[in-house]
């Protein structure tokens, strides 16, 4: 007895989180930055999130707050790479242990907390799964057809190039890192106000990351994201129900499933990219990179 | 106006001065948030740092000193050889998991037997199943180009699986009286890894630390492969010319950081620990990382960072019980850590110049 529609409604939901970082991290990837502290700025999202909805009823004002707490730990690492020209890869990282310790600290008081109702959008669906839905065109708008998306994505691609073209180049990365974060923040505020319907620690298990791949998995375009993050939510919607139905796998193996199913869309992916013509498929040619000019 | 100026060569005074840099802008910003939380912060940071080596109850404290800080160093020292060629294993702490794991496998498999090539049998194993999971990201980078970085970390969440799984399924201790986790190793005298003098908390593992910090500094400075190790990080095409196959070096890195992780998840299992839980993974992999990182990727620094590192889980601890302060503190701290690191080493790497406006 599976009701076709309510298991896309749930896809929906449980593809959300992921579907507004990846779109986020998408933007500052396109500009040629690697933040991997997602993990670590939806965790602080989830918490300062949860605890704005609890503290004023309104849960709206909690996806606002998220937004604000996840663009703000956005700019930690938004200093250490672009001002302090540090390294990427281990900024990103510790960006992701703070965040988790920091939203451990604070969230101590608020486990147990009931979230705030949220009241229910059109057809059912949520209003923030409509706005995730809403951003998919947004950005690929922004990217593809705007003046501001063009030069980002010059700044991602080259950013000596755009450097010479008079682009201020620090000023886009921080901005997009700044969206990014927001988008991380909103994304886990999510998972502790629609789904779980509570703050625990370490609640976002992951899902950063899994936005990491995703992006990947994307080939760095906004519809790619989509896909994605729907088939993420398509394995772990499949994976709750097997577990519903009382399947003979060990609960533990079971929700193995939508990290394996990662690795495994990520090694699909880096295969095709790997064996086309292309090198590196369609990443941004300075991503991960500092910028730093003599001046 | 400031401006940067690039140096030729990094500076040797300042990268032994910036982790020290670091530690002191951390204790002053944690002491802040101390004050801000409500907490008296002079005291929080003595409790910290000063306490558990010369504080009153420092006898009980100094010994769990080598207990912490040996999985530290002997995973950091592994990681540190693949961050210096610039390849990412951030799963260490699912090569831990695994590890401790499979070694923990061969004691409950030839359990109540006694002999004295269990203990290394299990040793042996337990750098296997780490090699083993660390391999799994090497081989799927070198097929397939997909991202050390992600595929080590999502292994992680499935070791994590793997673990509970065990926990409540096949390792299940069959005395248990149907409790979660499996027969306790430090009561079965064959597969202990016991303290080894009285006192000192010092290990098995504590000697694998020691022999790990040794082997690191002679394969960085009188092995060719440490030489072709350091040559890839800086300049990846020099490398080439030089005769470093890029995909061997991915093995070689993935697979050793991950037998070490993997040697430091027995060693806790069968000391420490005791059993297999499913809260197996304490975090020390990713701790690891910040050790490696502050220990400046030197077999040296590694050794003073771990300590260092060990010494704020023992002071979290005290102070967790002593000023009531929330168990999340020493995460926080060493996340800060990292981040001044991180900011300081800038100036090993430029010179700050007053720009002369002309």
């Amino acid at each position: 007895m599976i009701d076709p529609i309510s298991v896309f409604l749930l896809l929906l939901a449980a593809a959300t989180p992921i579907l507004f970082a990846a779109l986020g991290e998408l933007v500052v990837e396109r500009a040629g930055v690697l933040n991997l502290g997602v993990e670590g700025m939806m965790i602080t999202g989830a918490l300062a999130g949860f605890a704005a909805a609890h503290a004023t009823g309104n849960p709206f004002i909690g996806f606002a707050v998220a937004a604000l707490a996840g663009a703000s730990v956005a700019m930690l690492f938004a200093i250490l790479t672009q001002f302090l020209l540090a390294n990427q890869v281990a900024s990103g990282l510790a960006l992701t242990l703070f965040g988790l310790g920091l939203a451990a600290l604070f969230g101590k008081p608020l486990e147990g907390i009931k979230a705030p109702p949220m009241p229910i959008g059109p057809l059912r669906i949520n209003w923030i799964v409509w706005l995730g839905l809403l951003m998919v065109p947004l950005i690929w708008w922004f990217l593809n057809r705007s003046r501001a998306g063009l030069i980002l994505r010059g700044v991602g691609e080259n950013h000596d190039a755009a450097d010479a073209l008079g682009y201020n180049v620090r000023r886009v990365r921080i901005a997009a890192i700044a969206f990014g974060g927001a988008m991380a923040g909103i994304g886990g505020a999510f998972i502790s106000i629609s789904i779980v319907l509570q703050w625990t620690e370490g609640m976002t298990a992951g899902a950063g990351w899994i936005a990491l791949a995703i992006v990947v998995f994307s080939n760095w375009t906004a519809l790619g994201v989509l896909a994605g993050a729907w088939l993420f939510g398509g394995v772990t919607v499949l994976q709750l129900r097997l577990q519903a139905a009382g399947v003979s796998v060990p609960v533990q193996l079971l929700s193995m499933a939508p990290y394996l199913a990662t690795i495994i869309v990520l090694v699909l992916i880096s295969a095709r990219q790997k064996f086309s013509h292309r090198a590196g498929g369609a990443a941004p040619g300075s991503l991960g990179q500092n910028f730093h000019v003599l001046r | 106006m400031m401006r940067l100026v690039p140096r030729t060569e990094t500076s040797l005074p300042w990268q032994i001065a910036t982790p020290i840099l670091a530690v002191l802008a951390t204790m002053i910003t944690g002491g802040a948030l101390f004050a801000i939380m409500g907490y008296d912060p002079v005291a929080a940071i003595r409790t910290i740092f000063w306490d558990p080596l010369f504080g009153p109850a420092a006898g009980y404290s100094r010994p769990q000193l080598l207990v912490k800080a040996a999985p530290l160093i002997l995973i950091a020292s592994g990681l540190a050889i693949g961050f210096r060629a610039g390849i990412w294993n951030i799963g260490a702490e699912g090569q831990y998991i695994i590890g401790g794991i499979t070694g923990a496998a061969v004691a409950l498999a030839v359990y109540p037997a006694e002999g004295m090539w269990i203990f290394p049998a299990m040793v042996f194993a337990g750098a296997l199943g780490g090699w083993a999971w660390g391999m799994i990201p090497a081989m799927l980078r070198n097929w397939f180009g997909a991202s050390e970085i992600l595929v080590s970390l999502m292994l992680v969440y499935v070791a994590q699986k793997v673990a509970a799984w065990m926990a409540f399924g096949p390792m299940r201790n069959p005395e248990g009286f149907g409790m979660p986790g499996s027969r306790n190793l430090t009561q079965y005298p064959s597969a202990a890894n016991p303290e080894l003098i009285d006192g000192t908390g010092a290990h098995w593992g504590v000697v694998a630390a020691a022999i790990a910090v040794l082997a690191t500094w002679f394969l960085f400075s009188r092995h060719i492969r440490g030489f072709h190790i350091r040559t890839a990080g800086l300049a990846p095409r020099a490398a080439r010319f030089a005769g470093v196959k890029p995909e061997a070096l991915v093995a070689f890195c993935l697979g050793l950081s991950g037998a070490l992780a993997g040697m430091a998840g027995l060693f806790e299992v069968a000391g420490p620990a005791g059993q297999i839980t499913d809260s197996l993974g304490s975090g020390y992999g990713f701790t690891a990382i910040i050790v490696a990182f502050l220990g400046r990727l030197h077999p040296l620094g590694i050794l003073l960072a771990g300590l260092l590192l060990a010494l704020t889980y023992i002071g979290g601890e005290l102070a967790q019980l002593t000023l009531q302060l929330p168990a999340a503190t020493v995460q926080v701290f060493q996340g800060m850590l990292l981040f001044f690191l991180l900011g300081f080493d800038l100036l090993t790497r430029f010179r700050v110049e007053r720009r002369v406006l002309a």
